[in-house]
């Protein structure tokens, strides 16, 4: 068993998958010799050449417009938007097309693809290398939104996305890209099933439902509460939509509490329905009413460090969000 | 190779069954019997023309909601057409899911499209772009009106095709009007052919009326794309000769002068012209054309009548090809 990063993993995961398929290929800005910008496609070109490995122009329209025509086509494609903030111009494109395609056809045409892309603030990129956009996405019957935490779901869930015969957008927390390290099997085959979550760390006196790099601040805020003898338990979701209310549910009634943490803006976040799925589903279970801890309600992650710090969820404030949960 | 006389004659009958299936659906809607229709009258000598010089069962069709026409050419029923009109189950584009005129016939390999205009352009090159990558020689052809090119879509599809040469060819149904707004406050320039030079690639502008002059165009630019010489930019100029939809009033923003001078260039008179002028048919036949297509819109709307609406639980699927657990 190697430990590799979450970066390498997504590369794995591609690598396998172009191998397995020639019908899989990859499109998307400066994934071709330059191996992307966060070298996720480092080696890619090389190994399978310029028609698999495709330098799409600088468009995020066309990337995934023309992603969609390709699955249409019956190409497998995965489209890397750069950074998830220049997903927007391509907003029409997922929800008006890749979205509704398969409904609005009852079921003639489907739209496998996947479109990757890294997102989340704490790196110094300011408004528009920093943001969170799952929630604009999970409203959205037709998409399944992914995202991971650690090497191994990455890559398993990757590979799952690329085999799946609906569009998946697949969101990477790019601070975790080369600070996540974890052990992925080099010799067995890995495919981690879109759609449940996982519980992550057991613990009795209450629940924090996270994922991408909040989950491994949930995990650290969780040791740390340990010490004052608070077992918190903890939950990675993975799969944004569809909701794992299942899993969601089990854990409230087992905890009795339930703390929700996601980087993304408070209102109107994923955070959102989770609390709803409790609320619906859990009221009786609850011991306290359940909290949410998210980035604040300001358009962006600002540059400037002390700014980025005063918005960024961090371990120290997930831990206190703990303890003032546990003391209700 | 020319255009045989049955060729020729069966263009013309799949114009002048489009036209009058149109037309009955403008009655059907003035009779309150259904609720909305597009039209494309005016247009079919363009549709009809274009898809003639696909290969049927290989070439690719990524319509848009005026080519009623191309879909009658390419093999849609006028009781499927009617059907989607009524918002009947086995209407074949989306099972009642879209408005009418939404189109999709995946056994003809016609892509469906929605409705934020210039959306289906980039499926257009995407497909180009799968076929060139299996080393296929079919064509993508694809329409738009002259208005949606505006849109960035439209740019960005054409620019990525033209970049890797992909098989598609750009049809833009330049019919003057986006609703109200004529083509002069859409674009500085003078047809929307003349968009392609600053994209790299052939633009040609022909007379949308003229259905055997509209098949020799799209012809040769289809055997370019097959040949793997890349797409071509073709607008096809024609008149709107309805409002916009069974919504609009054309009269607050057109004269009926204007209209009417344009009825003289109606692609069904213009081809049924050169036809009898050529001795093609005679006037007898054309009669008889004529019945011919009466008789098959009124049994589309009897079948189409008779057929049954969807349960509306059936619309709970199919959102997923793998359907999924939300709950």
């Amino acid at each position: 068993m190697a430990e590799i990063t979450l970066v390498e993993a997504v590369r794995q995961a591609m690598d396998e998958e172009l191998a397995r398929d020639e019908d899989v290929f990859i499109f998307g800005e400066d994934v071709g010799v330059r191996g992307g910008v966060f070298r996720a496609t480092q080696g890619l070109f090389e190994k399978y050449g310029a028609e698999r490995v495709i330098d799409s122009p600088l468009a995020e329209l066309t990337i995934v417009g023309v992603g969609i025509g390709a699955a249409l086509y019956g190409k497998r494609p995965i489209c890397e938007i750069q950074f998830a903030d220049f997903i927007f111009p391509a907003f029409n494109q997922i929800v008006s097309e890749a979205a509704k395609m398969h409904y609005r056809s009852n079921g003639d045409w489907r739209v496998p693809m996947v479109i990757r892309a890294p997102y989340g603030g704490g790196i110094g990129g300011g408004l528009y290398h920093s943001q969170s956009v799952e929630a604009f996405f999970t409203q959205v019957p037709g998409l399944k939104v992914v995202i991971p935490s650690t090497p191994y779901d990455a890559k398993g869930l990757l590979k799952s996305a690329v085999r799946d015969p609906d569009p998946v957008l697949f969101f990477e927390p790019k601070k975790g890209y080369r600070l996540i390290k974890g052990e992925v099997p080099e010799d067995e085959e890995i495919l981690v099933p879109i759609g449940p979550a996982q519980v992550t760390r057991e613990g009795s006196d209450l629940t924090v439902f996270a994922y991408g790099m909040m989950h491994h601040y949930a995990l650290e805020a969780a040791e740390a509460a340990a010490r004052d003898g608070i077992e918190a338990e903890v939950v990675d979701l993975r799969t944004l939509y569809p909701v794992d209310r299942v899993t969601i549910r089990k854990s409230v009634r087992k905890t009795s509490k339930a703390l929700i943490v996601h980087e993304d803006n408070l209102t109107g976040g994923y955070g959102a329905e989770v609390a709803a799925t409790i609320a619906e589903w859990g009221f009786m279970d609850l011991d306290a009413p359940v909290r949410r801890l998210a980035g604040p309600d300001v358009p962006g992650v600002p540059f400037s460090h002390p700014m980025q710090e005063w918005f960024m969820v961090n371990p120290q404030k997930i831990a206190d969000a703990i303890r003032d949960l546990a003391a209700f | 190779m020319p255009l045989s006389k049955a060729l020729k004659r069966e263009m013309f009958w799949m114009m002048l069954l489009s036209r009058r299936l149109d037309e009955r659906a403008w009655v059907l809607h003035r009779q309150g019997k259904i609720a909305f229709h597009i039209s494309g009258i005016g247009q079919e000598a363009a549709q009809v023309g274009a898809v003639y010089a696909l290969e049927k069962g290989k070439d690719w069709l990524v319509p848009y909601y005026r080519d009623l026409a191309m879909m009658i050419a390419m093999g849609m029923s006028p009781a499927e057409f009617v059907m989607s009109l009524m918002g009947k189950a086995a209407e074949p584009t989306s099972g009642a899911r879209q408005m009418p005129s939404h189109f999709s016939l995946r056994h003809a390999n016609i892509v469906s499209h929605s409705a934020p205009v210039a959306t289906q352009t980039p499926h257009a090159s995407g497909i180009g772009l799968g076929i060139k990558l299996d080393g296929g020689d079919a064509v993508v052809l694809t329409t738009i009106g002259e208005g949606s090119t505006s849109q960035g879509e439209w740019y960005e599809a054409v620019n990525v095709a033209a970049i890797h040469r992909l098989p598609v060819v750009f049809i833009v149904e330049n019919n003057q009007y986006a609703i109200s707004v004529p083509q002069e406050k859409q674009m500085a320039v003078a047809s929307a052919a003349d968009k392609a030079c600053g994209l790299g690639l052939p633009g040609i502008e022909i007379d949308g009326t003229r259905v055997y002059e509209v098949y020799e165009a799209v012809k040769e630019a289809v055997d370019h794309a097959r040949q793997g010489e890349g797409p071509t930019v073709i607008e096809a100029k024609m008149y709107r000769l309805t409002p916009h939809s069974s919504d609009d009033d054309d009269r607050s923003y057109r004269t009926r002068e204007e209209v009417e001078a344009h009825k003289k260039q109606d692609p069904i008179i213009l081809t049924k012209n050169l036809l009898l002028d050529e001795g093609l048919m005679t006037e007898g036949e054309i009669e008889a054309m004529e019945q011919k297509a009466k008789t098959e819109v009124d049994q589309a709307v009897e079948a189409a009548r008779e057929a049954p609406y969807p349960k509306g639980e059936e619309a709970a699927t199919p959102v997923y090809a793998q359907e999924v657990n939300n709950g």
